[in-house]
């Protein structure tokens, strides 16, 4: 694998300290809180956080509880898993404190911190829980959420994004969600969520089970079926082994080697983030950031093995993961960025030959590097931006590139026949990369026309189609606006002023609802609908005044709730 | 209600004959115990006649009856200290209001917990002890051993008529599970580390009642202040029970002391190792490993709980309705010192969430008093010895010391240091070995194990030679 690894590794700290960038990128080597091994097909994860390890200072991380900088390894775990350790197929999740398995997300930590990274945290560590459940439908792994001792709050919610639950029975750990009772908060990293949809477990014991500070243990937890089974500390590893062992059974074992994930490391040159394939070029004034993708000339592997060879170097995998790693630091350190406009610019043949190998290949890492375009586009378009994609001169937005533009919230299309634009259809549109609502982003644009979708599929270029020109995006109603060479700019510039101008709030809300038309799925209600009402909870005073309850945990003070009923 | 009714199947002093509901709960609950207590009591002389005190009242004067009594067949019952007027919760944001006699709903589970939590050490304490009987020192001893035990039985049977009463059907599944766990069982031990600690010898059980049942008297005490009024008369009745198990302790390590001072005047210069007594040196290793464990019962030092616990008047500080000042401890700080990025500093902590350590200042200075007896016994033998206490920092496995490596007198030192001193500090196998040695029975009336000296007096006016089990 690459020899430039060592030199690289810390750059992205380094720009951290310029611009004071938030680190996404870390290496087991550097990890804090979490142990990573391996044994033949499984893998074992042990959370190990360390008090005086907190992102920020002021806060202590007891119990192990989490911020995000745990959270960030934790992500980073799993890509390895995935990408490093194909041949494993049970990952056991489990903790290194006596007692405790994980006291969930820091509470002092989160009460100093401003609403906006509170959301930004929330979303991540859901993506990231998501990610699991991801991997389990698609990457032949299953997790096994080892309770040691006690999951509340966060902790059990990560157990819950696991495939199956094991709950240590020593008449005390117990699994719990204490965010109402003692926080006047909701657990809102998907665990509402996945008690009702995912568990299934009855309306009114999940009531029961979500206002016991204290949770449910032993016998009863299994009973109401928040784990799967509990087990005696005297035979605790031989039965975390057994049943570990039974999920890997499930599973096709695989001899696959893995790959070495490369960092991605990035430079900073003024107002511009620059990794080898995407810039990101900020307009502090005009609150606006302009992502740049840049394909490249030739497309390289043309099978499985040969993309294999590539390793991390694959183009596309590079790619995505660069468009990965910008969007979390456009959500987490450029809060004042409003509109993202996005240009894919080069060859569409480049593209449609990759999503050949994409959509067809059927070896590990073709699938992995699949199942992380699925999880970067998601991001991106879960991200509290406005984005608009920019479909001019030497664009090329193909395949899946094609996705981020149907991802956005609105495609600008030149009309110029001096200038001719290419748009590509391939299986990368045709229900490759579905949206968290289940549906491909063409079936949810054209959810009122469901005969729309056919026509632009009948131009896949795996198929014979042609590449779509701008006249023909607009009829087939992939563009929002098609200007001619005349009005192009004027009509750009007024819509990215207008854009600015609103009020963020606001974007946010109305984005987040027009984007995910269709079905409702678990995912569509995790950010939706969970996150939307903890994001309220965590404005109103009853949480954060002064004498609200996330205010007051720890302090001498209860908390005083206004009743009102809203 | 200051009588206790002996009529009924479980005495008590709370007319637990009009509450048939109740009645019926605890008397299902009964033969429950008595199997629990056959199994996991001093299983061994159940059959023998035990010189034990019972409480036939709740008055302060004459409260108890002694007499022989099979285990058994003891009279376990329910009593509390009768209220002499409407209380008021005395602390907290609640202050001033009157005491409650329901639980609160919004406390129920804060108040369950803090119950349950009590209420395990009881049957735990009577667990790690069961084997003692065994290796009794003398008759006085082991009536004192068996004394403590039954009335660690009856603390549980206080709390579990709390949980029966007032905590609906969780309440009762708790009550089950105080005797589903074990001490020191690896699948189901009993809470709190303490009390899964093994004790197999005398000196680890005068140890123990010096030390683990002095931080159950400051536990009551603080709970005797609860605003949830049976909770803290049930406290306050078992406060007066408690005083002897901590006089048992205190006493015993007296008279080890006392014997192996006698020892070292007699045969100057030998060790008193080969004369059968245990070192002074042994018996302060002891009090650093028991002592340091009963601190960590008292919780973190910085504890959101125990701010909790104080702001909703559950649990206050020790004898709060005496304390002259403010009972609300809204305003208040308490500088402590923390250990942070390997040194200590000293840090500004809002007083209510210190209230554990509040405690434990009342404990340390407790046990600083029965250091200063100890000492007294050595100083009129002229021995060249001094106890001390242990360090609140030192070998802590709870709260914000249990980070660092600390010395016996709380400086921070290295885990190499800490490795290299450990062996002058707690028991090494061979102080174990050597005392665990020692531990053969002496049962005639009147004789007592060449390592302990007899006590001063006997019991209830008896003498030192009564037979206070009947072998």
């Amino acid at each position: 694998m690459p020899a430039s690894t060592a030199p690289t590794q810390n750059l992205d700290a380094e720009c951290a300290d310029v611009m004071e960038l938030t680190p996404f990128q870390t290496h087991p080597d550097r990890y804090r809180h979490w142990r990573l091994s391996f044994d033949g097909d499984r893998a074992r994860l042990e959370m190990n956080v360390q008090p005086d390890g907190g992102m920020r200072e002021g806060y202590e991380l007891k119990l192990n509880s989490y911020d995000l900088g745990v959270d960030i390894e934790l992500a980073d775990a799993l890509s390895r898993i995935l990408f490093e350790h194909p041949e494993v197929r049970v990952c056991v999740i489990t903790g290194t404190e006596d007692r405790v398995f994980c006291a969930g997300a820091n509470i002092h930590m989160l009460s100093t911190s401003t609403h906006a990274f509170k959301v930004n945290f929330c979303k991540y560590t859901n993506e990231t829980r998501l990610y699991l459940e991801d991997a389990s439908e698609h990457s032949n792994k299953r997790f096994l959420a080892a309770l040691n001792g006690t999951a509340s709050g966060g902790g059990y919610e990560l157990a819950l994004a696991c495939d199956k639950i094991l709950l240590v029975d020593d008449r005390n750990s117990a699994v719990s969600f204490p965010e109402l009772p003692l926080l006047g908060v909701l657990p809102g990293t998907g665990g509402l969520t996945r008690i009702a949809d995912k568990r299934k477990i009855r309306r009114d014991r999940n009531d029961v089970f979500s206002c016991v500070a204290e949770g449910i243990k032993g016998k009863r937890a299994v009973e109401w079926n928040l784990v799967d089974r509990i087990a005696p500390l005297s035979r605790w590893d031989e039965a975390v082994s057994e049943m570990a062992g039974e999920m890997a059974d499930e599973l096709p074992t695989s001899d696959a080697v893995g790959i070495e994930l490369a960092p991605t490391p990035f430079t900073v040159e003024g107002n511009a983030l620059r990794y080898e394939y995407v810039t990101l070029e900020l307009d502090h004034a005009a609150r606006t950031a302009e992502l740049t993708i840049r394909i490249p000339d030739e497309a390289g592997p043309s099978d499985g093995a040969a993309a294999h060879a590539a390793g991390s170097d694959w183009w596309v995998l590079r790619a995505f993961r660069e468009l990965d790693d910008a969007i979390l630091h456009l959500r987490f350190d450029l809060p004042q960025i409003g509109l993202v406009t996005t240009r894919v610019v080069g060859n569409s043949a480049v593209v449609a030959a990759t999503d050949a190998l994409l959509a067809t290949d059927d070896h590990w890492f073709v699938r992995e590097t699949r199942n992380l375009v699925r999880r970067v586009l998601k991001r991106y378009e879960n991200s509290a931006k406005s984005l608009y994609a920019i479909i001019d001169g030497g664009t090329a937005f193909t395949g899946c590139f094609l996705e981020l533009a149907l991802a956005g919230d609105r495609t600008y299309v030149l009309n110029d026949p001096d200038t001719p634009v290419h748009l590509g259809v391939t299986a990368a549109n045709a229900g490759m990369y579905p949206m968290a609502n289940g549906l491909s982003r063409l079936e949810t644009r054209f959810l009122g026309t469901p005969e729309a979708v056919a026509p632009v599929l009948a131009h896949r270029l795996d198929r014979g189609g042609e590449v779509i020109d701008a006249e023909t995006a607009d009829e087939l109603g992939l563009a929002t606006f098609a200007p001619d060479e005349l009005d192009w700019e004027d009509e750009l510039r007024l819509a990215i002023e207008e854009r600015a101008c609103f009020s963020p709030d606001s974007l946010t809300g109305m984005e987040q609802n027009i984007r995910f038309a269709g079905p409702e799925t678990m995912e569509t209600k995790i950010f939706g609908r969970l996150s939307a009402w903890q994001n309220w909870i965590f404005q109103r005073p009853n949480a954060v005044g002064p004498n609200g309850a996330l205010k007051c945990y720890g302090t001498p003070r209860r908390p005083e709730f206004n009743y009102d009923r809203t | 209600m200051a009588t206790i009714d002996y009529e009924q199947k479980i005495p008590n002093n709370v007319d637990l004959k009009s509450d048939k509901k109740l009645q019926r709960a605890l008397e299902k609950w009964l033969p429950d115990y008595i199997e629990w207590w056959k199994d996991m009591g001093p299983t061994d002389f159940n059959e023998n006649d035990v010189y034990l005190r019972t409480a036939v009242s709740v008055d302060r004067d004459g409260w108890a009856d002694f007499g022989y009594v099979k285990m058994p067949e003891y009279r376990w019952g329910i009593f509390l200290t009768p209220t002499e007027k409407e209380r008021i919760v005395g602390f907290g944001d609640h202050f001033g209001s009157k005491a409650w006699h329901e639980v609160p709903g919004e406390y129920r589970n804060m108040l369950r917990r803090i119950i349950v939590t009590q209420a395990d050490t009881e049957p735990a304490s009577v667990e790690q002890q069961r084997m003692l009987g065994h290796t009794a020192p003398s008759l006085y001893d082991m009536r004192n051993l068996f004394q403590v035990n039954v009335e660690e039985g009856r603390h549980l049977w206080a709390m579990v008529y709390l949980l029966h009463g007032f905590f609906g059907r969780d309440g009762r599944e708790e009550a089950d599970e105080l005797l589903e766990r074990r001490s020191g069982n690896p699948d189901h031990p009993r809470i709190l580390g303490t009390f899964n600690e093994p004790c197999t010898d005398w000196l680890s059980f005068f140890c123990f009642t010096t030390y683990t049942d002095r931080d159950g008297k400051f536990q009551l005490l603080s709970l005797a202040e609860s605003g949830f009024d049976p909770l803290a008369r049930s406290c306050r009745f078992m406060l007066t029970e408690e005083a002897h198990h901590m006089f048992v302790g205190q006493t015993g390590l007296g008279r080890i002391i006392e014997r192996t001072c006698e020892l070292l005047k007699e045969h100057d210069g030998r060790d008193v190792r080969e004369l059968g007594g245990i070192p002074l040196e042994v018996v302060q290793k002891y009090i650093n490993f028991w002592n340091s464990s009963s601190n960590d019962l008292f919780g973190g030092e910085i504890s959101s709980n125990a701010s909790n616990f104080f702001a909703s008047g559950i649990k206050g500080r020790a004898y709060e309705e005496k304390l002259d000042t403010d009972h609300r401890a809204n305003e208040g700080i308490y500088t402590m010192e923390v250990f942070e990025n390997g040194r200590l500093t000293t840090k500004e902590v809002p007083l209510r969430n210190a209230m554990n350590e509040v405690l434990r200042d009342e404990y340390v200075s407790d046990n600083e008093k029965g250091i200063i007896y100890f000492n007294k016994i050595v100083e009129r033998h002229g021995v060249d010895f001094r106890f001390h206490l242990p360090h609140r920092r030192f070998n802590r496995k709870v709260g914000i010391y249990s980070e660092g490596w600390f010395s016996i007198d709380g400086t921070p030192i290295s885990e190499t240091e800490w490795l290299g001193k450990v062996g002058e500090w707690l028991p090494t196998q061979e102080d174990r070995d050597y005392v665990q040695s020692l531990m053969v029975p002496c049962l005639e009336p009147g004789k007592y194990a060449p390592w302990i000296a007899p006590p001063a007096k006997g019991i209830d006016g008896k003498g030192i030679d009564f037979e206070y089990v009947k072998l």
